[in-house]
């Protein structure tokens, strides 16, 4: 972050965002994940060379999408599972409970999915009586906490460690209160010993997918906790939900691209796990699933093909970009109001949710092009956020001061408004797809506002307070919900 | 009306994939660049150098990367040690002298009886806190272990234990994920796959609180590799 061009920002942002364990979370980026990245592929000659691989794979997947989904679905049934084509997160959402009614399932055993967060689903199935129990030690910790991820591979990273203790404490009964939580080990020692008990009873396991491959009919989780593994393993029906745009075409070119994948997320050379799922088990299996399920969730990208767009789709949604941003980096997630954050979540929130809801997204950049540099299926993000506050300008959705040439970091220091749109954003989103999107809406929003409230007020704001936005937003939820 | 708004679905997503990538109506046939990567699936141009190197130099890689991600590594002259290098790192570690034998009986039919240990082969359960499993092989590039599942090598005990010991053959250590695919194909069949597939590149673990990395999240808390020098002269 170049501190020397902003200063009032930086007052403000530690002002405003007096959120202690947030800023301390976001001080350790650096090292965390910043460090380590940068040590992976300087130990790695071929790194830029196999960005351009693993980007050329992906091109050639996007032009031939329509046949790589349909040579992934044949083989899947191949292999005896099931493929679940569903045009928005609603669908996908019916889709999964439908699969749960017809096991007659009362428990649901989640491994990390972004997809499952996009569509909503947790809150939805709640809603049906269902028990769902995120098994990733990060989500497991925003759920009971009633929070969305703040971060796509780090969920819980605004979170610190007496929280997590607190959280811990009220959740897990019968156990001696005066335990000592103090120690990250503790804590996880804990959440282990809980999560083998929900292991060992659930009908459902869903999982997400980091690619589908259309050679085997195959899906590939990449974990380091070993949770998602042990989710697909041991309930009786594994459903993988994945994006149409996970699919490649080979085992080869997986793993052209998961070369690139770990080393620009966390800095491994390769996660702990990559788990390569192929239908149910099989009839000389000992374990395994009786069923598999893949969703296919399209919810808008087949029209982000062709377009300017087109180029986000290649996205395997590493974080490098977040954990590169100097935005990202002062606010945190939750400030973006939706489920991506940082600069893919700036450019694909739009194209997803749409541009009058997301609008302003695109303008929480300075710019500097550091996302891009980092991003390992080198998507120009920068210029689609550009693209994107191009549509905006020509809907007349931005104030002239948003226009082009002003400065990001400039227009951050004087006007918070800009944050106030994007936390804004969940509100609406949440109303425009009714049912089950209550929980990404809730605590965090307040906090970040609760935070923003303390800037200068801007001036000549039209907009509402977020208590008046808020009542209004609760109001209508209240009235939509059956 | 489930399954017409399934097919409908379907129908509508493939038509505006079409209809975005410009394909003309009714020319919805898969092309031959598509065909033959399908077909005759090959390794992409680029692969690291680090581990084209000869087969000894590519164990000794396997075991360094192995070891940078918290593995333990150790070289046994041929399987019959095995059972005497599980007693001894398990009372190293002073860990129960109890072990779960995948039912492979390249493992499940070693001298266990030459040991103290109280051995049974199957699947693993809560009660197992240790697993010894074979391998398909290891990748030198990583350090990652390949590890298949089927009725030889049930795939719960690759997680569920608290220690997972792991045997796998020098000559099936490779230098990269496409000479396992390549073989996988050649033993199994173009297209096919076991239920699952996993590469194991170190002991589970988390950064999820505070981003301190901790290691035995949900799966293995120690990875102990056993190296059968099985090409030695
Ligand atoms: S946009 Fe690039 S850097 Fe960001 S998550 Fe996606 S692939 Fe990673």
């Amino acid at each position: 972050m170049n501190v020397s061009t902003s200063p009032k920002f930086k007052e403000n942002v530690h002002g405003a965002l007096r959120d202690e364990s947030l800023q301390r979370a976001l001080g350790r980026l650096k090292t965390g994940f910043r460090d380590k990245r940068l040590a992976a592929i300087n130990n790695l000659p071929e790194f830029e060379a196999l960005r351009d691989q693993a980007c050329d794979i992906k091109n050639h997947t996007l032009e031939n999408l329509d046949h790589y989904l349909l040579k992934f679905e044949e083989n899947v049934k191949a292999n005896g599972g099931h493929v679940h084509w569903c045009a928005d997160a609603a669908e996908a959402r019916e889709t999964v409970l439908r699969i749960c009614r017809d096991k007659d399932a009362k428990s649901v055993l989640k491994g990390k999915s972004m997809i499952s967060e996009e569509i909503g689903l947790n809150d939805f199935l709640e809603k049906e009586d269902l028990k769902v129990v995120e098994t990733d030690l990060g989500e497991y910790i925003i759920q009971l906490r009633h929070e969305p991820p703040s971060h796509i591979i780090a969920p819980a990273i605004h979170v610190h460690k007496e929280q997590v203790a607190d959280s811990f404490r009220e959740t897990h009964k019968g156990r001696d209160p005066n335990r000592s939580l103090a120690e990250p080990r503790e804590l996880l020692d804990e959440a282990r010993e809980v999560m083998r008990e929900h292991f060992f009873a659930a009908d459902i396991g869903i999982t997400g997918a980091n690619f589908l491959i259309a050679e085997t009919g195959t899906s590939v989780i990449v974990t380091n906790e070993g949770n998602g593994d042990l989710t697909q393993t041991l309930s009786r029906v594994h459903i993988a939900i994945a994006s149409l745009e996970k699919v490649v075409p080979t085992l080869e070119d997986a793993s052209s691209i998961l070369r690139v994948l770990a080393r620009s997320a966390t800095g491994q050379e390769m996660s702990s796990y990559t788990t390569f799922s192929t239908g149910p088990r099989r009839e000389d299996d000992l374990d395994g699933p009786q069923e598999y399920h893949v969703i296919l969730l399209d919810n808008g990208r087949s029209n982000m093909l062709g377009t300017e767009f087109q180029d986000m789709l290649r996205c395997i949604r590493c974080a490098a970009c977040m954990n590169h941003c100097p935005v990202y980096g002062a606010v945190g997630g939750h400030a973006y109001g939706w489920v991506y954050p940082g600069p893919m979540g700036s450019v694909l929130t739009p194209s997803l949710i749409g541009v009058d809801e997301a609008g302003h997204l695109p303008n929480a950049s300075t710019f500097c092009g550091k996302c891009e540099e980092v991003c390992p299926m080198r998507i120009p993000l920068p210029k689609m956020m550009r693209h994107w506050r191009e549509r905006e300008f020509e809907k007349h959705l931005s104030p002239a001061s948003m226009r082009f040439g002003i400065k990001a970091w400039a227009f951050l220091a004087s006007r918070p408004r800009l944050y106030r749109t994007a936390t804004g954003l969940a509100a609406k989103v949440m109303n425009k797809m009714a049912g089950g999107r209550g929980r990404l809406a809730k605590l965090p929003l307040a906090g970040g506002w609760t935070q923003i409230r303390d800037l200068p007020a801007p001036q000549g704001q039209n907009g509402k307070t977020f208590k008046e936005l808020w009542a209004e937003k609760q109001a209508q939820k209240a009235r939509g919900s059956k | 009306m489930r399954n017409s708004a399934k097919v409908s679905s379907r129908d509508a997503i493939l038509g505006r994939i079409r209809q975005s990538l410009g394909r003309e109506a009714g020319q919805y046939d898969a092309p031959k660049d598509v065909l033959d990567r399908l077909s005759a699936p090959k390794s992409n141009a680029v692969v690291p150098a680090r581990a084209q190197i000869s087969h000894d130099q590519q164990v000794a890689l396997f075991e360094q990367m192995a070891i940078d991600v918290n593995a333990t590594v150790v070289h046994t002259a041929g399987f019959e040690d095995i059972p005497r290098e599980v007693a001894r790192f398990l009372a190293e570690h002073n860990l129960p002298a109890r072990v779960k034998t995948s039912p492979d009986v390249n493992i499940s039919g070693l001298p266990w009886s030459e040991t103290a240990l109280e051995v049974t082969a199957g699947v693993a359960g809560p009660e197992d806190a240790v697993s010894v499993t074979s391998s398909f092989g290891g990748v030198a590039e990583t350090g990652s272990l390949m590890l298949r599942s089927g009725a030889q090598t049930p795939y719960t005990l690759n997680m569920l234990p608290d220690t997972h010991i792991a045997v796998v053959k020098a000559s099936e250590i490779v230098g990269t994920y496409e000479e396992i695919w390549a073989r996988l194909r050649t033993e199994d069949g173009q297209g096919n796959m076991p239920r699952t597939f996993l590469w194991v590149t170190g002991p589970s673990r988390t950064g999820d609180i505070e981003q301190t990395i901790q290691l035995g999240a949900h799966g293995p808390r120690r990875l102990h590799i056993v190296i059968v020098d099985d090409q030695a002269s």
